[in-house]
């Protein structure tokens, strides 16, 4: 348990839980997710809230396939001189199609994804940041996904 | 056709749904009766908005709908990327036992870049800090035994950018989901 689950409530920590399992589509889905958690429709929704407005839900709702939407990604990676770290940062991100960028611990130190509406708008994206930062751009595409449900029980 | 019976003409599901991703970039509204206050924006029927979330996740545009706790706030300050070189014909089904474990979120089957790059599966580990990834990924290595080549973990070692994606689908800015 860590500091930040001891600020949780058991109750919230049982909304936490259960709300990553999946809300259900009908007339009144808070009401029928409050029934299970022992709890009313009005304290879920209030807890709801706070919950994410302390950050400790990051999204409440549908998450979306954007690739079965028409839409790509990739991941990309650079290795950047130490030297020359922030100035690469700043051109990669300037990219609007660069969706996260991270530095990452390791000799391959900057990972980003590329999210595009039109596939064919990878290759030209990541031949734009090759020249823009004179650096060779490793391409990662994801070519096959074991889709997991990670669940934080808390 | 009258232009008064033309607007009352249901879209296609296609434009329903397209109109549905746009309305829930932010997510649910929290309300007691959230498709029908999506079904009052677009004015359409709540049936009709219930019926398009459950087309959406039987072809997969939607992969749930539910609550995306934030592991870093939670706790989970360590979130390493694995990354494991496997032959090609072992690959699929390592990834698949890793797949099986509960502290991986997400795997994926990459090609390699040789000679620089020689791993072909990266898994998304997590646990509270470093040492807790570190003894994960030990089994993880025990698990795919003699399979395993080579492998590595990257720690994330600060955001340089994270504005989301863009969605496909309505071109407008979409906040990020964890989904990569």
């Amino acid at each position: 348990m860590t500091a930040a689950m001891q600020e949780l409530s058991a109750l919230d920590r049982a909304i936490i839980n259960r709300l990553q399992d999946g809300i259900p589509v009908c007339e009144a889905p808070y009401a029928e997710l409050a029934a299970e958690l022992g709890t009313d429709e009005t304290t879920l929704l209030q807890r709801l809230q706070a919950l994410k407005a302390a950050g400790y839900l990051s999204r409440i709702g549908p998450m979306y396939n954007v690739e079965r939407m028409g839409g790509a990604f990739t991941l990309a990676a650079l290795r950047v001189p130490e030297a020359r770290f922030d100035e690469v940062a700043a051109i990669v991100n300037a990219f609007p199609e660069v969706a996260h960028n991270y530095r990452r611990d390791h000799a391959f130190n900057m990972w980003f994804v590329i999210a595009v509406a039109d596939a064919a708008d990878i290759a030209r994206v990541l031949s734009r940041i090759k020249a823009a930062t004179g650096l060779e751009v490793y391409n990662f595409p994801k070519q096959e996904e074991f889709y997991l449900r990670l669940k934080f029980d808390v | 056709m009258s232009e008064a019976l033309a607007a009352t003409v249901s879209p296609d599901d296609a434009a329903l749904e397209r109109r549905l991703i746009e309305l829930t970039q932010q997510g649910l509204p929290l309300v007691p009766h959230p498709y029908h206050q999506l079904a009052d924006r677009l004015d359409v029927t709540a049936g009709e908005v219930m019926e398009a979330f459950r087309r959406m996740q039987a072809s997969g545009v939607v992969r749930r709908i539910a609550a995306v706790p934030n592991h870093y706030r939670l706790g989970f300050r360590g979130n390493g990327m694995s990354v494991w070189d496997i032959p090609d014909g072992l690959v699929r089904e390592a990834g698949r036992e890793i797949g099986a474990l509960d502290f991986v979120s997400h795997c994926y089957i990459r090609p390699r870049a040789l000679p620089d790059w020689p791993y072909n599966l990266f898994a998304m580990v997590h646990g509270r800090n470093h040492d807790a990834v570190y003894d994960q990924v030990a089994r993880i290595a025990d698990m795919l035994g003699e399979r395993v080549q080579h492998y590595d973990v990257l720690f994330s070692t600060e955001v340089l950018k994270k504005t989301g994606y863009r969605s496909a689908a309505t071109k407008t800015q979409r906040r990020g989901d964890a989904e990569e």
